[in-house]
């Protein structure tokens, strides 16, 4: 009993980190362009962002949906899979966010599932067909479909406005980006906050605290909701500056363009039941609004570093899944262990990110060469 | 394996047409607004032009947060 309350002690924490990571790594999906163009101040930005988020985590009525969405075989997993997959995706965000990569939390939280799944229970409770249509389609479709869709609305904006003086169509856009970036974060709330509501409530019941197909308690969704939120104000500077900066050279116009395009398709696609990454949209639709105006650098350099980061997620937090499920495998000493190692290495991440920090302040530059190597995976 | 190319091209047409019709109302707003420094302005003719402009604008932007209201029933009924 006493092993059991440790560990579930120890999973609720390693999900609300998970949760916080989460957040700060998706504050430049609804706020990069909106900062980049100054539609907002960065620190305005992240904490609109921060509170949609907890406002979407409380919106929806949806239930939390079961964490592995059928990827891996519920009825195999334990609370020390869980805790290892949580750790795996938890390592990965972060030594992304280092490297200023904006890589699909999701994909994280799948990819470490499924690799401590692995190792717990073997290859038959992973799910191979439902990986691949689950996670590899989308993650190959949602960016081209984003970018075609920002690409032509681009060319539109552009089109239409080309007689209206600049200013003036910058100012009306970047009121337009008000909006557009607050759907973008409110939507987010409503899909990844439950994610972490689903990871603890499967713990609880796992338990015996809850009972079967219970819904979250109000905790579990004040707590989720505020360690999201909490995250996304602390804002992944390093992310928002490649996605809103190093990408390409955003407009106003663009910037609209590109988050209306997110926010259709991200809507499109959770209303007919797809799936897809919102990070991964979002990025597509500032590639696409980067191509879509005449005469805009697109740095094909950082959309290759990104797309890199994308193919190495799920691999990268199965394998750190898998090792953890080995390690916290051995009882209460290794659980303890791989939290020793965890917060060991997320401090030691930290600790790197100040060599060259990224703040609110400086977000908007991009000094060419020490953006070359902050953006190099330390991998 | 088991591709659903309806869903997918429904997701691709849908957004497609979504973002298509708010951008481009958006921008015709845009445009459409009347300049503030009211620069070679003045008499009636032009006083009329203003007033169709700003109509227009605001249709257009009325348009777009009717898109938007829209978008946030999706988010909120889930």
């Amino acid at each position: 009993m006493g092993t059991v309350s440790f560990l579930l002690v120890v999973v609720v924490l390693t999900a609300l980190a998970f949760d916080f990571t989460n957040g700060f790594h998706d504050t430049a999906n609804s706020m990069a362009t909106s900062i980049a163009t100054g539609a907002l101040r960065p620190r305005v930005a992240v904490a609109l962002a921060g509170a949609l988020n907890l406002a979407g985590a409380f919106l929806s009525t949806a239930v939390a949906k079961t964490i592995s969405g059928g990827i891996v075989d519920d009825a195999k997993v334990s609370l020390v899979m869980i805790f290892a997959g949580l750790v795996g995706a938890l390592l990965w965000n972060l030594l992304t966010w280092l490297a200023g990569l904006p890589s699909s939390s999701s994909h994280a939280l799948f990819g470490g599932l499924i690799g401590a799944v692995w190792v717990g229970a073997g290859g038959s409770a992973v799910q191979f067909g439902a990986v691949v249509e689950m996670i590899l389609i989308p993650a190959v479709v949602s960016p081209l479909v984003a970018c075609v869709v920002a690409l032509l609305a681009t060319y539109f904006a552009y089109v239409i406005t080309r007689r209206t003086a600049p200013d003036q169509a910058r100012r009306g856009f970047r009121r337009g980006q008000v909006g557009s970036a607050s759907l973008v974060a409110l939507a987010h709330g409503t899909n990844d906050a439950q994610k972490t509501m689903g990871v603890i409530t499967l713990a609880l019941i796992s338990t015996g605290a809850l009972a079967h197909d219970s819904a979250p308690p109000w905790w579990v969704v004040l707590i989720s909701g505020m360690a999201i939120a909490l995250g996304t104000y602390t804002g992944g500077w390093r992310i928002i500056r490649t996605m809103g900066k190093g990408l390409t050279d955003i407009e106003a116009p663009q910037g609209f363009a590109a988050e209306t395009s997110a926010t259709a398709v991200i809507l499109a696609s959770s209303h007919m039941g797809f799936p897809l990454s919102t990070t991964q949209v979002c990025t597509g639709s500032i590639l696409g609004a980067g191509l879509g105006r005449r005469l805009a650098q697109v740095r094909w350099g950082v959309a290759g570093r990104i797309a890199l980061s994308w193919l190495l997620t799920l691999p990268a937090a199965a394998a750190v899944g898998g090792a953890a499920a080995w390690t916290a495998g051995h009882g209460t000493a290794g659980v303890a262990l791989v939290a020793a190692v965890a917060a060991a290495a997320a401090a030691g991440f930290w600790a790197l990110s100040r060599h060259r920090p990224v703040t609110p302040d400086n977000v908007n530059e991009l000094p060419a060469r020490s953006a070359e190597r902050v953006e190099q995976p330390a991998v | 394996m088991d591709i659903h190319w309806a869903a997918l091209g429904g997701v691709f047409g849908v957004s497609l047409g979504i973002t298509l019709l708010t951008v481009v109302l958006f921008s015709l707003g845009v445009a459409a607004q009347p300049r503030d420094d009211g620069a070679g302005h003045g008499g009636a003719r032009s006083h009329g032009a203003h007033r169709t402009a700003t109509a227009t604008a605001v249709l257009c932007f009325c348009a777009c947060l009717a898109v938007a209201v829209y978008g946030l029933t999706l988010i909120i009924g889930g």
